[in-house]
């Protein structure tokens, strides 16, 4: 901070998941010395979002044991929390926002982190089946701990076989439940991961018990009496108690749209994080940015997008001038399966699966382009997740033959090319 | 109930208690520089890296398979590393020092 001091200056923030709360200790931490003050419509104190599906579904933790800070981590930092408040309007030309109250709030610089919502599909009869659930927050999983611990049969069909599906099938199983996942793609998780994978995680699920059908377009929901049929396009049929949808999410990008701030798949930000407004910034779920190592504009549901896009723009804003370079990385648990994702698959020509010796079920798959690793997807396999990590950010070649050949121990010197 | 001191590279000393939950939520809950535990303690980002004092691993216990391997290639990696998430406080812990390691 030179001779603009931000003593008196507000940064407001809008959304206060882990993008914006990262994002608010961030700045204070940079040398912001004035207002932050964060908005959520959520009124739950903000909380870590991975273990919804996993961990807190079928824990009776209560939420506030998943904080991403204390409350005293708030008020010692000087952070403003505005929770259950929801904001209506962003006004660039006087620089303020107005919130659901009415109420104006100006600021100096804005961050906007709404991130994304679930996509209800428009299936028939989805707006009357009353235990149908998505899973993004807290309060989602509340409701499908009590209808599950309600529902005698415990009969659940998740529909959509994606992450969030895949999880949620698996901590329902493990309570208990009689699950059912509907794809409606040829394979699970068609979306992000190779068909090796997609036929790994298939199978896990099914030996766990678990039915997984995929093809299943889903058109038609008739609830009776607390049960539901669900129909699909080839005439099949399920009966559930429950229902999750897990189809992916809508950005929330009304707010930035109406500000006639730049939108493309989602709000586009510089590798600073700045929208085309300069007392603006945008990050986490929502924002479509630059990748300088793919070399590509990318939109990413993530917690390390989130936490280190945040980071960016916190440093940006205190003129250190960052540039959000990160190589995108991901992770799932399901059941005694880790899965940890590094890099963006997107482009692959050939994969190669390395397979450690006596193991079944520690391996890992490599996303090549040509010569050049774009991804690793690690499964119990840390060390594959880390080598890969290395290998990815510098750009090493590896020797392809060693790689998949397992009696070569897995060390950076013995599966790099000269 | 256990007495935990943590050490930044700052060499700012700060002395916390805590009942229950990780060493990493504690960290994080009274904001010790270093500590982010950004996937929320399920050993997946390795954003919580200390050393134990060395007179203190009896207490802790050495790191397990995954903490060694998403440590693997750290530059900052000693065999007194521990990824905090993985520490659940008791009363065993009492007393311990650790050193954040960036």
């Amino acid at each position: 901070m030179t001779e603009n001091s931000t003593k008196i200056k507000v940064c407001i923030v809008i959304g206060a998941s882990h993008a914006g709360v990262n994002f608010a200790f961030s700045l204070r931490k940079e040398g912001w010395e004035g207002a932050i003050i964060l908005f959520d419509k959520d009124p739950t104190l903000p909380y870590h979002r991975p273990p919804l599906s996993k961990a807190y579904l079928t824990s009776n933790d209560t939420i506030e044991k998943n904080a991403l800070k204390s409350l005293e981590s708030y008020e010692k930092s000087n952070i403003t929390l505005n929770l259950g408040v929801s904001v209506n309007s962003i006004n660039r030309s006087e620089k303020n926002i107005i919130l659901g109250n009415g109420t104006i709030q100006a600021y100096d610089t804005l961050v906007i982190a709404t991130g994304a919502r679930p996509i209800i599909p428009p299936i028939k009869g989805i707006d009357t089946a009353n235990t149908m659930y998505p899973l993004r927050t807290a309060k989602d999983v509340d409701d499908i701990r009590t209808a599950f611990n309600k529902s005698i049969d415990k009969r659940v069909v998740v529909i959509g076989g994606g992450y969030i599906g895949l999880e949620t099938a698996a901590s329902l199983k493990k309570m208990g439940g009689k699950v059912t996942i509907l794809e409606r793609e040829e394979r699970v998780l068609a979306r992000v991961t190779a068909p090796e994978m997609s036929h790994f995680f298939q199978r896990l699920h099914t030996q766990n018990g678990v039915d997984v059908f995929t093809n299943k377009n889903v058109t038609g929901i008739d609830t009776q009496d607390g049960v539901h049929t669900i129909r699909c396009s080839d005439d099949s049929v399920y009966e559930a108690d429950i229902i999750i949808v897990g189809v992916g999410v809508h950005v929330n990008t009304e707010l930035a749209t109406q500000a006639a701030l730049d939108i493309k798949n989602g709000i586009q930000v510089d590798t600073t994080a700045r929208t085309n407004d300069q007392d603006i910034y945008a990050i986490g779920d929502c924002t479509f940015h630059y990748n300088p190592h793919y070399d590509q504009f990318i939109r990413l549901e993530s917690v390390q997008n989130a936490v280190d896009q945040a980071k960016v723009a916190a440093m940006a804003i205190c003129d250190k001038n960052p540039i959000y370079d990160a190589i995108p990385w991901f992770w799932s648990d399901q059941y005694d399966i880790k899965l940890q994702m590094v890099g963006l698959s997107t482009g692959y020509t050939d994969t190669l699966i390395r397979k450690e010796e006596g193991e079944n079920t520690k391996f890992s798959l490599w996303y090549f382009n040509g010569d050049t690793l774009l991804a690793v997807d690690a499964v119990n396999n840390a060390k594959a997740y880390v080598l890969g990590t290395k290998f990815i950010k510098e750009n090493k070649k590896i020797d392809k033959a060693k790689l998949v050949d397992p009696s070569v121990p897995f060390k950076p010197v013995n599966l790099l090319v000269d | 109930m256990a007495k935990i001191t943590f050490i930044t590279s700052d060499k700012e000393t700060i002395i916390v208690e805590g009942t229950s939950g990780s060493v990493m939520q504690l960290a994080v809950d009274n904001n010790v520089q270093g500590i982010d535990g950004d996937c929320g303690g399920v050993c997946s980002c390795a954003t919580c890296h200390v050393h134990v004092a060395p007179e203190h691993v009896e207490k802790t216990g050495k790191a397990s398979e995954i903490e060694q391997d998403m440590l693997e290639l750290d530059d900052n990696v000693s065999e007194y590393s521990r990824l905090c998430c993985q520490l659940e406080i008791s009363d065993q812990l009492d007393g311990v020092v650790l050193t954040v390691a960036k």
